[in-house]
């Protein structure tokens, strides 16, 4: 056995795994880091907004509109007022909960929905393939801003309560049913992939039920190209809530949200209260970035070779 | 479970059997209205035996059938019909369900060591997934040293089990994928070419390491390869297959040292003379034209095509193993034996 070093580690180190290990690796990165820092921010302003102001969104007093933030970060309004004489630091922190809800329970169901869909298919193939892949396709056809419009249209008109349930879930849903298909795609993809290689066979061969060749050696083969998409989709699906709340069937009011912000600041903009649109756009990207970074990392840990 | 099976070695009952085993891949046209226009014979009625502590070489050119045989007797792909039965008990016709007990008799060595071991698994859960299965062979607790013990049998340092696949060797893997094989302690080894993508440095450490594992656990292997002086080192019975049916059988010594069929005979003379004095001393059988096709085989003997003994008998007739009744098996109505491996000046 000459080709064998001997290793000098401890006989008695813990089992590893692919997903410890990974996330040992994450942890190590600076970027990583920034970026856990950055969603933990984001997080907590929409978990508890009290922490980051006092005031209330909805208390707003025409006098003080368009009020410029002088004193920034300080004083009475440490972002200024906007275009009704609301607080805006105020307003951002009480947009969060729903923009962030929405996004996540839009991304956390997509990609839920997709890859299950998109594993079955590749995985067992035949009619079952056949009709997930036509339902896909007739999804695909339909444009995600179209059969959202569509759909909120049934909603219309109901108001909201200000009850976060009802606020986010007929956005949240329409934007799924719109939204699932490319997560469905590529879980797909990397499945009919991976099925054929030499170690899910040997799995096979040694009696692996079909249920653990998908969990334990299909599915970290389909997140890698998931990861990838996800920070994206996450970006475009405020995007999107941004467009459909013009339109007045997105998050209803008096619930706001940054996509909400961020259309009602480009209007004013262009005169010179370029905060208006600009905090809620800052936020936004750093979000986006956040979870782009994040994704990166994992996709990176997730494959040995880069370690 | 049967660590103690090398002394079964004189039980009467083969460990693996396969009778008539025929596996036919049905060629499809069309879109929606799907029609057979055809079958491709991988596998076209191959009888084998194999004994505990025995070794069965399976020789044969690139897409005669050898690798569907190996997934056949693995139980991985049903044959189209025959029977194959592990330790007496058929797998031929089970569903996947009843299939599984009869798995941990029977394992499968891959021939790639590059793709056969998942990239994202430790060493530890690859050689460890075999118990997670198979949970009522180990205990949960003692997994842990069952697996360091595995690395241990196959020469691997038990530290590694925390190591990924591309942090190894090729020789290294392919060690790793013997003790996955080798975890639910299984009476026969199926080895589907398990040296050609090694070093020929390594390829020899690997057979040693086959050799040791058969002496210490009794295993009873199948090993399937192209390369004939590897088999001829290891196998105790060899078959010679060609398009899909075996055409020779029998002790390596006799089908090496004096082969009767033609095919054999022109394969045995293709294999390298390793003393540079003797080259181009020895008579070369060079075969005419290509494979034919296995969905459209010739009649009556397969080999008939680019046989130079081909009279007008063979087109009309199968020839069986039990033709001319020589010292061994041969599928041939001329058959006679032939040393083509000597070379002298």
């Amino acid at each position: 056995m000459t080709e064998l070093t001997a290793p000098a580690a401890g006989a008695d180190a813990p089992q590893a795994s692919l997903w410890k290990d990974a996330f040992r690796a994450m942890a190590r990165r600076p970027d990583v880091l920034f970026a856990s820092l950055i969603m933990l921010f984001v997080f907590t302003m929409a978990a508890f907004p009290g922490l980051f102001t006092d005031k209330d969104p909805t208390r707003c007093i025409g006098r003080e509109a368009r009020g410029r933030p002088e004193t920034w970060f300080r004083g009475e309004h440490p972002l200024g007022t906007d275009a009704f004489g609301c607080d805006f630091a105020a307003t951002i922190v009480h947009g969060t909960r729903p923009t962030i809800t929405l996004a996540l329970s839009v991304i956390v169901l997509s990609v839920l929905i997709g890859m299950t869909l998109g594993i079955l298919a590749g995985y067992f193939g035949g009619w079952i393939d056949a009709v997930i892949s036509r339902a896909l396709d007739v999804f695909i056809v339909i444009p995600l801003m179209m059969g959202a419009i569509l759909l909120l249209s049934l909603f219309r008109g109901r108001g909201s309560s200000g009850n976060l349930l009802e606020t986010v879930a007929p956005a949240a849903i329409a934007l799924t049913l719109f939204g699932w298909m490319e997560f469905c795609r590529y879980a797909r993809a990397a499945t009919i992939e991976t099925k054929n290689l030499d170690y899910v066979t040997a799995a096979r061969c040694l009696g692996a039920k079909d249920r653990r060749i998908m969990f334990r050696h299909v599915l970290p083969n389909a997140v890698v190209p998931i990861t990838a998409i996800v920070p994206t989709s996450l970006g475009s699906v405020i995007v999107v809530e941004a467009a459909l709340a013009v339109l007045g069937i997105g998050v209803q009011p008096p619930a706001t949200s940054w996509g909400v912000l961020l259309s009602n600041g480009t209007q004013w903009a262009g005169g010179g209260y370029i905060y208006l649109f600009g905090i809620p756009l800052g936020l936004l990207i750093l979000t986006v970035f956040s979870f782009a970074t994040f994704g990166d990392a994992l996709r990176d840990a997730l494959d040995p070779k880069l370690r | 479970m049967n660590a103690e099976t090398g002394q079964a070695s004189a039980a009467p009952e083969p460990v693996l059997q396969a009778t008539g085993v025929v596996k036919h891949f049905p060629v499809q046209r069309g879109v929606v209205f799907k029609r057979t226009v055809g079958n491709v014979r991988a596998v076209d009625g191959v009888d084998l035996e194999l004994h505990a502590g025995r070794t069965l070489g399976v020789v044969g050119e690139s897409g005669c059938g050898k690798s569907t045989l190996a997934k056949l007797l693995v139980g991985l792909e049903p044959p189209t019909s025959g029977s194959i039965k592990v330790l007496g008990q058929e797998i031929g016709g089970l569903s996947a369900r009843r299939i599984r007990p009869v798995r941990r008799d029977v394992q499968l060595v891959f021939q790639d060591p590059y793709t056969s071991l998942n990239p994202r698994m430790t060493v530890g859960d690859i050689v460890g997934e075999p118990f997670e299965i198979h949970t009522d062979v180990v205990p949960r607790r003692e997994r842990g040293a069952a697996v360091k013990e595995l690395l241990d049998m196959v020469g691997l340092s038990p530290d590694h089990v925390n190591r990924y696949p591309h942090q190894f060797s090729g020789g290294q893997r392919q060690r790793i994928g013997i003790a996955r094989a080798l975890a639910l302690r299984p009476r026969v080894l199926v080895c589907d070419e398990p040296v050609s993508a090694l070093d020929v440095s390594i390829q020899g450490q690997v057979i040693n390491l086959l050799e040791r594992l058969q002496d210490e656990l009794g295993l009873a292997y199948v090993f399937i390869a192209h390369d004939l002086s590897v088999v001829r080192h290891i196998a105790d019975e060899v078959a010679v297959m060609y398009l899909g049916k075996v055409v020779e059988r029998g002790a390596g010594a006799e089908i090496y040292g004096g082969p009767r069929h033609p095919y054999t005979q022109a394969l045995l003379s293709a294999v390298p003379v390793p003393d540079p004095a003797l080259r181009g001393h020895r008579e070369e059988i060079v075969l005419q034209g290509d494979v034919p096709s296995p969905i459209d085989p010739p009649s009556g003997c397969r080999f008939r095509t680019r046989c130079w003994k081909a009279a007008e008998r063979c087109a009309e007739e199968v020839p069986g193993l039990d033709e001319g009744g020589g010292a061994h098996e041969a599928a041939c109505f001329y058959a006679e034996g032939r040393d083509v491996t000597r070379a002298v000046k």
